[in-house]
Order: structure tokens, then sequence, then C-alpha cells
């Protein structure tokens, strides 16, 4: 006899085992019979977009999925969230451990999920308006309010440490461009994109080629967060092994680097200026 | 800009908040850990590692009270759900505690409405000191569709953490400064004229105010919050059979998407 703590869901539907309540025969995603039907037919690009979606993908959109999914599938060990989940791989410490650093330093504001996902709100609100873009890129916190994040410190989408467009960046547009709909944010993007790189300063950076295209894919700021913590992991996972294998006398060991200065107190400090 | 602000920080890393001189002596904001800061209990060390200055002893009492009343030993609390369940499935302690503690920076329980109701507190004031008024200061930011955090409470009425909180400041002899009082009087105001309860977030916040912990430094202190509470949660799921905290039958999962359908049609 069922419980009174039942989860509601548009997604999932499951048919118990007649001799178990607790084990599913049978489980269904969307209206779908995952194990019956899915799985045998579907791409594991068309069934994501499925689940987040709620319906079957059109025609090119799990290719388009597929190759941003490549093109961000690892950062390299240079960048943040990699580092990060290398610094657990070195250690020997869990392999969760290692994803969930990697989860946590790239859902940042630089080059990470809360960036992309910001840049998604801008799609939605700027659309192909390019005069409002290039006001909202300069000004992307319009809230006066505290947050558990911060305000932005640069233009998102684009890579304030950046002084050309990277040939990978680009590379990966010109591929992504050709899957996209010929009207949609990815198309737009390439049009405009040297005109808002010298507006802002600085060239475009992968969160906001990542979110051009998730955007172009329907996904809102929640989706399209998910999907590139998601999407990002394998390089980190990879790297995290790779590095536990290496050893940490082959590891970068910072220490002489940190300079302590005693000259002065900390009230200067960039955080005494964030009340 | 430009890679070249990079280069200044790519072999070197100056800091004053400190440095572990290993086999030698570890220095926290210029105060030797072992010899000046060896007799902290644990929470003044770390308000004075966030703060960079000694807070006092009297804040730092208040402050781990704050953690003290929400030291929650209950499961059907959420963080403490998600630790328990890591615990049935034999996840290790650290990353149940982890897991638990990631999802405390929520939407509707606490770091951001903390943070939220800090900052609340802190525009209330400037609002008063440009000459306005409480209620109208709560009025436009209910027009603007903003929630005002600290005040309403998901699941019940009351919060048996105030009178604590609140005994606690008369004790330490903190319950005198004008956020907390703006606290309270923002809930008089909100259930005189709507009904709204108090929770002990407002109440946390005003402290805090009155403190002076900016929001940031609110929100790292409230971090490690929940972790007492989250412990035992682990430590009862993991003791008991695998698998049986709270286990959902199939029928269970309430399905209200698609009929089902056909993948070839």
């Amino acid at each position: 006899m069922a419980t009174e703590y039942q989860y509601h869901s548009n997604i999932w539907l499951e048919e118990p085992e007649a001799e178990n309540p607790f084990a599913a025969r049978a489980c269904y995603c969307r209206g779908y019979d995952v194990y019956g039907e899915v799985v045998r037919k579907a791409g594991w690009f068309e069934y994501l977009l499925l689940m987040f979606k709620g319906e079957r993908p059109g025609t090119g959109e799990p290719e388009l999925l597929e190759k941003l999914a490549l093109v961000i599938a690892n950062p390299g060990p240079r960048e943040a969230s990699v580092r990060a989940a290398m610094n657990a791989g070195v250690a020997g410490t869990n392999h969760s451990s290692a994803l969930m650093a990697a989860l946590a330093v790239g859902a940042g504001q630089y080059g990470g999920s809360q960036e992309l996902s910001v840049c998604i709100g801008l799609w939605q609100e700027c659309r192909f308006d390019f005069d409002r873009w290039c006001a909202r890129l300069l000004n992307p916190s319009d809230d006066e309010r505290a947050d558990i994040w911060l305000p932005m410190e640069h233009a998102p989408g684009f890579d304030p440490n950046g002084d050309v467009t990277p040939t990978p960046i680009l590379q990966s547009l010109d591929l992504l461009v050709g899957l996209a709909p010929a009207n949609g944010a990815l198309a737009w993007l390439k049009a405009n994109r040297q005109a808002l790189e010298q507006h802002v300063g600085y060239p475009l950076a992968m969160s906001g080629l990542a979110a051009a295209a998730l955007v172009d894919l329907g996904m809102d700021p929640d989706q399209g967060s998910m999907l590139y913590l998601m999407l990002r992991l394998p390089g980190a996972a990879a790297h995290a092994l790779e590095q536990k294998q290496m050893g940490w006398k082959k590891f970068p060991y910072y220490g002489p680097a940190i300079e302590l200065d005693e000259s002065g107190s900390n009230t200067d400090s960039p955080e005494a200026t964030r009340k | 800009m430009s890679h070249k602000r990079l280069l200044d920080t790519e072999k070197r890393w100056v800091t004053r908040k400190g440095k572990a001189y290993l086999s030698d002596r570890v220095i926290v904001h210029g105060k030797d850990l072992h010899k000046e800061l060896g007799d902290y209990d644990w929470i003044h060390l770390y308000l004075y590692a966030i703060l960079g200055r000694d807070p006092g002893e009297n804040v730092a009492k208040l402050l781990s009270s704050f953690w003290v009343s929400t030291s929650y030993p209950d499961a059907s609390i959420w963080p403490n759900h998600v630790t328990a369940l890591a615990g049935t499935v034999r996840a290790t302690a650290s990353l149940s505690l982890m897991a638990g503690l990631s999802i405390s920076e929520a939407s509707i329980y606490g770091r951001r409405p903390e943070v939220r109701a800090l900052d609340f507190f802190y525009r209330a004031g400037k609002h008063l000191d440009a000459g306005g008024d409480l209620g109208e200061f709560v009025e436009n930011e209910k027009s603007a569709g903003r929630t005002i955090y600290g005040y309403g409470r998901p699941l019940s009425r009351t919060d048996e953490r105030i009178p604590f909180m609140l005994d606690k400041a008369r004790e330490f002899e903190l319950d005198g400064g004008r956020y907390l009082q703006i606290a309270l009087n923002v809930h008089s105001y909100l259930y005189e004229k709507y009904g709204y309860s108090m929770n002990v977030a407002a109440v946390h916040a005003g402290l805090a105010a009155d403190i002076g912990l900016s929001c940031q430094e609110y929100q790292i202190f409230g971090s490690p919050a929940f972790v007492t509470g989250l412990a035992p949660c682990y430590q009862d799921a993991r003791d008991r059979p695998e698998g049986s905290f709270f286990p959902v039958r199939c029928s269970n999962i309430v399905y209200e998407g698609p009929a089902k359908r056909n993948w070839s049609a």
C-alpha cells in the first residue's frame, strides 16, 4: 500500500515487478519505454534532450549537442575546474571528491556555469538586439541587492584575460554554426562577434560560445547550466586519474610562490570593500 | 584588458592572509597560529580567519550560538536528508557531510535567505538614515516582487530558535543594536499588516548587522553551520541496513507527464 511520501514527476514513470514494489519492471521517460525502446533506438544526446526538453529533439539538435559536448569535454589541465580535479586525483582522494571539486570550481562566474547561466539570461533578454547586448554586457548585474553570487566582474561570455579570440573557439564557432539554425543565436554571434569583442574590449570565451549553442537548443539558464556542468566533467575525470598515476612528486607545489606580506593590515583587501 | 595582468601572479602570490612555514610556524593574519591563537576555540578562530581581526569573546560566543541554534539532527531537514541518503548507500563520511553542506546554500533556507536578510537590513538602515520610513521601505520591496527574507517559515508559524537567540544576545550584551531593533520592527509591521511570522534568519541577520559583518563574511561564516546536525543523520542511516532510509516504491513516483507512446511513432 502506497504511503503519502510521494515524488511528483513529468519525466519518469515506473511500473513495479509483481513480487517487489521497490523494483521497477518498466521505466518510461516522457512516455517512452526506456529499456524496451529508448536504449535500443536512441542516441545518448537524443535521450539527454528528451529528458531535459520533454520531447524528442528536432532534426540536427542531437548532432549540435554532441559536437558541443565534444568541444567542452576537456577544458584541459590549465583550466580551474580541471586543476581542482587534478588536485583531488594526485592526493588519492575519492573519485567523487574530484568531480565535486570540478563541479564547484566549474560553477564559477569566470568561465563556469554561473557565467553561462547569466549569458543565457542575457540571450532571453537581448535576443538579436545589438545595442541592448552592448549595454547589458557592460552592466550585467542590475540587482543592487547582495546575493550568494557576487556581482559579475566582466562581460559575461567574454574573457577579460584574453587578447585575441583563441583559435579553438573560432574553430568551434565555425563548426557549431554549421549545425545550428541559420537564424539562431550561434549565427548571430558569429555575425556580431568581432563588434561585440571590440565593444567589451576582450575576446569571446568558451562560456559565451556554449551559451549560444544551448540557446539554439532551446535551453533556459537552469537547463544550460546543468548541461554545461555535466558535459565538462570528462576531462576533469581523466586528468584526475592521470595525476593519481603520475604521482605527487611531479605535481606543482606552490609553497615557495606564496609570499607573506607582513607590512600592514588587511583593511585594504578586496574583501574589506565588499560589504 | 589582456593576459598581461596574469604574468604578475603566474609564479608569485603575495598575500597578507597567512602562510604555513612548514616545520617552523604558521601565520594567520599576522599572528602565530600555535603560539598566539592556540587558546581560541574553533569558532573564534574561524571568525578571526574570516575577519582578519579578533571580534572579541562575546561576539564569538554569540555567533557560536547561531550554529548551536540550528544544529538539528533531524533527517527530514533537506541537507540532513541528503547526508542520510549518503549514509544509507554507504558513501564515505566526508562525502556525506559535504553533500549535505553543499545544499545548504539554498534559496528557501540557509545561505541565500541569510545573505539577503542581512543585505535587506543594511539597505533598510540607509533608507532610515535618509529620512525614510520603515513601512515604506518594506512596501517598496514587496511591490518590486522581492521576498522579505527572514519572515514567514515554510513549514511552521513559529520559530523556536528566536527566544533562544534573543536570550543569548542578552547574555552576551549584544541585544541593544540598531539592526536587531529594525528586524523586530519589520516583524511588527509585517505581522500587523499581513500576519507574517518571523524566523530566525531575521534575528540572526539583525545581530550579524549589529556586529558589522559584511554579506560575504556572513555567508562564509554560515557555510559550515549545519554540519553538527548532519553528522548524527549520517551515522543513523549508516548504521541501519543498506538502502533502508525511507525507500521509495515505484508507485510513489506520481507521474504527471505525457501518456505512454512508441518511439517509432
